[in-house]
């Protein structure tokens, strides 16, 4: 069943321009399917959905709602009624309603997560291919690098770059694109190598196309899929990363609202307002679960050699998680 | 195995020169110290002097050199907030988060084992379901989610353990370890339950069973063994974002630990002691790796005949 797609990636190189869009065009109907059968995959990429369409309406929808202060309904619990549908999950100190700044960090942390997943992955993908591609020192020198940035517990560069910099979404986005390129970098850079002793890029290479031509049409689809799984794993590490670092007050700053930080402030009123750091929490849990689950679930749709999975009964099936998280910290 | 380790120890150092380096460039990032330590009425006598004092007149390789030469020497300046070296600040709090940090692993590593193996022993059963669910909800979690939460359960609505500090004798351990030990036991139990699923289903395991040798025998001594290769590796990873653990898990139980102390200097900017503890953290990470290595080679014969060729 997956052999019309491996042909066209094995055997049609030669005439490169098919190879990238045609199985893509034809895939994407049938990955809509695929998706549709899978339940929890499908409920994961809802949520995500939903995350992203908070994240892109919410601040125009509900920003004032959020800040709409109210001292006379300051700490209501969950369920109260007195601000209709945003009294959903209570309100925070100052009267807001927390389902409204709940929405409206969603936005926050999209910003903060898809810019720098977009970047470490264009960065560490293109170094990693180049490296994996032309071996020798410049694979040598890209790879120490990456061991030094993966040696270093990233929270320690975000506290040490932070300090300098004054802490703002851009330069968060710098220190945890810096932190994930290693990622990117190892991943593409083990199926680059592999790929170049493979019998359509030797024919490339016989027919004397340029290296990076290579790269960008032989190398870079196959190469690809791979690469978005891992981009979907590392967008709840970001979230985590990015909410970590509001909760130690070193992220986001106060006007602005993040999870993390709503976690933090929340912290204050435990004894008497639990809801205030529960929910914001929960939040990044379930967009987390969602986007590991998507992952796991791209990874086999992504692949033509594995997708067979996806619609084998369940009993056959590799267990979820053991598929899920990619083994990001391996050694080369 | 005395060229593998100087090998091995010889690209470690890489990192940690690099990273030596980096504090260093760092330093000199956030601007001139003459502003920062002195008041703003002084007067340029003033500045040249303290400049002079602190070797700021210096070219920047011989304030390098120096700047090395007291990193030898155990001497990393003052802190700006207590007057203290900070050095002894640092040494002090070191050992908070070293005991936080061996007591999780050496419980994650074990717990692993056991989930782990429990889990390979039948894929897909319902143990194996319930590690699954587990290792991926553990890489989910934010810990500091996880202990706000576990500190409103536990301590304020149950009030069995203390909200934070460690004088509460084993009470305290509980949370910040139960926290801490979320990540590194789920991707843990992950990588032995996949060692052990190959380990199980390999020749010599198949041997062992047909030879008629005890079934849990089959697990421990034969199969375990080899699964502990890719654990060990593993471990070493965990132990750097660990790390990352502890400035979380220590600011919010209030734990005098490296990472407490970091935040704390960061906030304040109190730029020595922030220094002192970043170069201390990479040091320990660096020997960490090295150990790892070593054990790494111990387990695995082919690992440590490749490295000496």
């Amino acid at each position: 069943m997956s052999t019309p797609d491996m042909t066209t990636t094995e055997h049609t190189p030669a005439s490169p321009a098919p190879t990238a869009a045609a199985p893509r065009r034809r895939g994407s109907p049938r990955l809509t399917r695929l998706l549709l059968a899978d339940r929890v995959a499908t409920a994961a990429a809802i949520v995500l959905l939903l995350a992203a369409l908070c994240a892109l309406l919410g601040p125009l929808l509900l920003g004032e709602v959020a800040q709409r202060q109210d001292l006379a309904l300051a700490r209501r619990p969950p369920f109260s009624l007195d601000l209709g549908l945003f009294g959903l999950l209570g309100t925070d100190a100052l009267g807001r309603s927390v389902l409204a700044r709940l929405v409206v960090a969603s936005a926050t942390t999209f910003s903060v997560a898809l810019p720098t997943v977009l970047l470490s992955m264009l960065i560490g993908s293109t170094i990693g291919m180049w490296a994996g591609y032309h071996r020798g020192l410049r694979e040598t020198v890209a790879m120490r690098v990456a061991d030094v940035i993966m040696s270093f517990p990233s929270l320690l560069l975000a506290v040490v770059v932070l300090y300098v910099f004054d802490p703002s979404v851009a330069t968060i986005v710098l220190v945890l694109t810096i932190t994930r390129i290693p990622v990117y970098l190892r991943t593409a850079r083990a199926e680059a190598a592999q790929l170049r002793s493979r019998g359509f890029v030797d024919a490339a290479r016989t027919f004397g196309t340029a290296g990076g031509a290579i790269i960008r049409r032989h190398v870079l689809p196959i190469t690809l899929p791979t690469l978005l799984t891992v981009a979907t794993l590392d967008f709840c590490y970001i979230t985590l990363a990015e909410s970590s670092l509001s909760f130690l007050g070193i992220g986001i700053q106060p006007p602005d609202v993040s999870w993390g930080l709503m976690v933090s402030e929340g912290r204050t009123y435990l004894r008497t307002a639990w809801w205030l750091s529960f929910f914001p929490g929960l939040a990044i849990v379930v967009t987390t679960v969602a986007a590991t689950v998507l992952s796991a679930w791209v990874r086999l749709a992504g692949d033509p050699a594995q997708r067979w999975r996806l619609t084998a009964p369940r009993s056959r099936r590799p267990s979820m998680a053991s598929t899920a998280v990619i083994d990001q910290e391996a050694r080369p | 195995m005395l060229i593998f380790l100087r090998r091995r120890a010889v690209s470690g150092a890489i990192p940690l020169l690099v990273v030596l380096l980096g504090v260093f460039l760092l330093a000199r990032l956030t601007g001139d110290p003459t502003a920062l330590y002195l008041p703003e009425s002084a007067t340029p006598a003033q500045r040249a002097e303290f400049a002079a004092a602190n070797g700021l007149d210096q070219p920047v390789w011989q304030q390098l050199l120096d700047y090395l030469a007291g990193v030898v020497q155990l001497d990393l300046g003052t802190s700006l907030r207590t007057e203290e070296p900070a050095a002894e600040m640092v040494l002090r709090a070191f050992p908070v988060t070293l005991s936080l940090a061996a007591v999780t692993m050496i419980l994650a590593v074990l717990g692993a084992i056991v989930l782990g193996s429990w889990a390979a022993y039948r894929p897909n059963s319902p143990a194996d379901r319930v590690s699954s669910f587990f290792t991926m909800t553990a890489a989910s979690v934010p810990d500091f989610w996880l202990a706000v939460t576990g500190v409103w359960i536990f301590a304020v609505v149950l009030g069995v353990l203390p909200t934070s500090g460690m004088d509460n004798g084993l009470l305290s351990w509980i949370l910040p370890i139960a926290v801490l030990m979320i990540r590194p036991l789920g991707v843990l139990t992950q990588v032995v339950r996949g060692a052990m699923v190959s380990a199980l289903s390999a020749p010599y395991v198949r041997l062992a069973r047909s030879k008629g040798a005890d079934s849990r025998r089959v697990v421990t001594h034969h199969a375990l063994r080899n699964a502990a290769a890719p654990a060990l590796t593993v471990a070493g990873d965990l132990a750097v974002s660990l790390v990352n653990g502890a400035v979380i898990v220590e600011t919010i139980f209030g734990w005098p630990g490296i990472g407490k102390l970091m935040i704390d200097s960061i906030l304040q900017r109190d730029f020595a002691v922030l220094q002192a503890a970043v170069l201390l953290t990479a040091v320990t990470i660096f020997v960490l790796n090295v150990a790892i290595d070593i054990g790494y080679a111990l387990l695995d014969a082919r690992v440590r005949d490749v490295a000496t060729v």
